[in-house]
């Protein structure tokens, strides 16, 4: 776990999804709404369902000449990384992105689709498939696809394009990468190692060969778009989901010091990972919950990026209500957004953040959830990986000294 | 606030106390060391897979592991699970777990085309592509395969073995990523977070798309013909550098909890430095502002000056480039004085071996100053005037090395230095 000396404020909010994008459009779309309604796509990868990246206008964030170096899950990530720096007022402010710290939790890029089928179209007909490999590859790829598939290039190009170069680090490891980021920027913040940082990541989830890499596992939902919960009733299964986001975090004192409105404030992270069986993952969800010293509260809520998977999303909810108490709000955000993958736990942070700021929370994603009776001072995030990794913050409102 | 166990800042003493290593020259400190002192080359012609047609077709590959199967995920795996174990060995730690957090410099797992020939093939239909192997995976669980191809799987499995504290760290920083972890480890025992972190890099990566991307974007050395003298860091004549694959494995702990059991210290993480470029995907900035300054930091977070640096573990990867922002890099920093310190690259025997470079050869620093011995730059016949540097060339050199600078850097913009210490005092 790591404990707070120095509080770390979010400052900066930079968010898309299949909702649209900006903080203040996922707060309208989310908590203003009646029934707050998915955009989720059925029909272009069936059986599975995926939450679709909206229409984007790459140049509003980065130039053509960058753009083109990259694929759509690196863009998204430089465009949400964008949309903060612009949310906290730094971007473009040469001081402070230079020495800006960049921790950004990410998976592969893209492939070249249509050179692994015509690869795989010819190796149906020859025996020495190896040797297509050789034949094909050095003239169909594009010698910087390569760059738009390595792990750490999408921190490369928000170096590049918004000029954050006080350190860059990527984690990686699907869900747990965003727990893993979001735990490494609140250490060196609370420690006095980084004054101000760009934390977060993105997810294309519209890959085909991204569904293969889950379904090998026989992970996604299959002919079931239901919320969450709901989905539980029929097999379960993950619903993937197109996100960015970036957090600008900074020390209370940085932000103090410029002026700098705070959303909320990041307390302490806990995460682990054990064997995937019941009371394994449950014991070890209460541990982490005790480590952040949570106790049921009316002034408490949580907001959960679980998967969907059957076993873990019923463990996770049942190790919450069980140290929570059963009236304990909480909010499946994957019902409305999919699974961001990497994404998953930055984005429940921003959802929790945003619901602080704006002194409210967020409206039933599906039956089985409980209204809040008054609105939360605290939020509990959680993310539990669909394959292994568990995490948890709690995100507060900032109090008035 | 200062006491024998925490340094000029005040931050707890952290040492490593136990170590692991496996190149294209052997397993284990031993042969991998007798082999770099002898000036040894593990580069060779590729044998895992038929190089007909390509570009570049040497490496520095592994091919003496028991992996579960032939594929990166699966090599790299093999790799670490060694390194790891040697290290846990060394440092003492035995069958009851280990004290603290994995951080694991994780190589880029995908799925790999003999996954797909296998997948196309339990569904054979006319026109094969994604949507015929979707329906194969959909048909039956290949839970091994999906374990593979998930970015996190090797620090789990490297995790639950050795049974470290918590949800380990996978991370990468490109070529910079073995540094990185041994750098994430330093902090989380800085902090005060951790007693004790295993710090562990590992690289299995030459395939055949592996091969023929780094050579689509021209990084690579092309000297076919004799694959040992390929690797030619600091020559007039370099011309890339050369796939290798690798892992290093460090213990660390605070110097208290090392003391405290009694263990053997083999040597001190004195200073970290690290900043980002926003030049190039590829290139560094041509002033070699973020290099320059990343080696600035490192070791004035050791709290020496250059004066005490005794020997230098270049990047030296044998591109044209690296080599020249790397000397420039130095020369910015040390002055004149960068002329007469003696400075090696490795991986003019082992080939880069990427992801793992920096903990590669972080250990190969330790043994440096253990034995007092500092391995050569081999394939040293033709020196590049511009880079006027001590090499030691070609043969092996006695030396009292007390400090020694280990510098990485890596595609995106990537630097991070170390400076490791012989002696805790």
């Amino acid at each position: 776990m790591t404990t707070n000396t120095k509080e770390v404020w979010i400052t900066g909010i930079g968010m898309v999804s299949s909702i649209g994008e900006g903080a203040q459009t996922h707060w309208a779309a989310l908590s203003e709404a009646e029934n707050p309604k998915p955009v989720i796509d059925t029909d272009k990868f069936k059986p599975y369902a995926v939450h679709p990246l909206p229409e984007m206008d790459w140049a509003l964030q980065m130039p053509r000449k960058d753009q083109r170096q990259m694929e759509n899950w690196q863009r998204l990530g430089v465009y949400a990384a964008g949309l903060a720096l612009d949310d906290a007022g730094i971007k473009d402010n040469e001081e402070l992105v230079s020495s800006m710290d960049l921790v950004v939790c990410a998976g592969g890029g893209e492939r070249d689709l249509v050179t692994d089928e015509n690869i795989l179209k010819e190796a149906k007909s020859r025996n020495d498939r190896d040797l297509i490999l050789n034949e094909r590859l050095p003239q169909d790829l594009r010698p910087t696809l390569f760059l738009a598939q390595l792990s750490n290039l999408m921190a490369g190009n928000i170096s590049i394009v918004h000029k954050v170069t006080g350190s860059s680090r990527t984690y990686m490891g699907e869900e747990s990468a965003g727990i893993t980021a979001v735990r490494d920027a609140v250490a060196r913040i609370s420690n006095g190692q980084s004054t101000h940082l760009l934390v977060g990541g993105a997810y294309n989830a519209e890959r085909p060969d991204l569904f293969l890499n889950l379904e090998l596992g026989h992970y996604l939902a299959q002919d079931n778009s239901a919320p969450v919960w709901e989905r539980q009733e029929k097999d379960g299964g993950v619903i993937p989901g197109s996100a960015g986001v970036f957090l600008v975090l900074e020390s209370a004192d940085h932000a103090k010091a410029r002026g700098a409105k705070a959303y909320a404030k990041l307390g302490a992270v806990a995460s682990d990972l054990g064997p995937r069986d019941m009371d394994n993952t449950k014991d070890r969800l209460n541990t982490m919950m005790s480590e952040l010293a949570l106790e049921p509260s009316s002034s408490l809520a949580v907001i959960t990026g679980c998967t969907g998977y059957k076993g873990i999303t019923e463990w996770e909810y049942g190790a919450i209500q069980g140290k929570l108490g059963m009236e304990v709000p909480i909010r499946a955000y994957t019902s409305m957004i999919g699974n961001p993958m990497e994404a998953n736990f930055p984005f429940a942070i921003a959802l929790a953040a945003l619901a602080l700021h704006k002194n409210g929370f967020y409206p039933t994603f599906e039956k089985a959830e409980k209204p809040v009776k008054i609105n939360p001072t605290s939020v509990m995030v959680s993310t539990s990986g669909h394959y292994r990794g568990e995490g948890i913050a709690l995100v507060e409102k900032i109090s008035c000294k | 606030m200062s006491n024998s166990y925490t340094d000029h800042k005040g931050r707890p003493i952290v040492v490593v106390t136990g170590m692991g290593v496996v190149t294209s020259l052997g397993k284990g400190k031993a042969d991998n060391w007798s082999a770099l002192t002898a000036g040894k080359s593990g580069i060779k012609k590729v044998e895992r897979f038929p190089i007909d047609g390509l570009n570049t077709i040497i490496a520095g590959t592994v091919d003496f592991m028991d992996s579960e199967e032939v594929s990166a995920p699966a090599i790299s795996y093999a790799m670490a699970d060694s390194t790891a174990g040697e290290a846990l060995e060394e440092a003492g730690f035995g069958t009851d777990g280990f004290p603290g957090p994995l951080f694991f410099a994780a190589p880029p797992v995908e799925l790999e085309w003999q996954h797909r020939f296998t997948l196309m093939e339990e569904n054979p239909v006319e026109n094969p592509g994604y949507e015929a192997i979707l329906q194969a995976a959909r048909a039956k669980k290949h839970e091994n395969m999906h374990s593979l191809v998930q970015l996190g799987t090797i620090a789990y499995r490297i995790a639950e073995k050795y049974r470290t504290k918590g949800l380990p760290i996978s991370l990468s920083t490109a070529c910079a990523s073995g540094a990185t972890a041994i750098q994430q480890g330093m902090e989380s025992i800085r902090r005060g977070e951790s007693k004790a972190a295993l710090c562990v890099a590992s690289d299995g990566s030459v395939t055949a798309e592996g091969l023929i991307r780094f050579s689509l974007l021209s990084a690579l050395s092309t000297n076919n013909e004799k694959p040992t003298a390929a690797s030619r860091p600091f020559s007039k004549d370099r011309n890339g550098f050369v796939m290798a694959e690798g892992s290093g494995a460090l213990v660390l702990e605070s110097l208290e909890h090392a003391v405290g059991r009694g263990a053997n210290i083999i040597g001190v993480l004195r200073g970290v430095g690290e900043k980002a470029d926003f030049f190039h995907r590829t290139r560094s900035s041509p002033d070699g502002k973020p290099a320059i300054t990343t080696i600035h930091q490192a070791i004035e977070d050791a709290g020496i000056t250059t004066a005490d640096i005794d020997y230098i573990n270049a990047h030296g990867t044998s591109t044209p480039e690296n080599d020249r922002m790397e000397y420039n890099s130095l020369k910015a920093v040390f002055g004149e004085a960068i002329h007469k310190v003696p400075i090696s690259s490795n991986k003019s025997m082992i080939g880069h071996t990427l992801t793992a470079g920096g903990a590669v050869e972080a250990v190969f620093s330790f043994l440096t100053m253990k034995d007092g011995i500092i391995p050569p730059t081999i394939n040293y016949d033709t020196p590049d005037p511009d880079i006027p540097l001590d090499v030691v060339p070609n043969v092996k050199r006695e030396a009292n090395v007390r400090n020694v600078l280990s510098n990485s850097f890596g595609f995106g913009g990537q630097n991070a230095c170390l400076v490791f210490g012989r002696d805790v005092a």
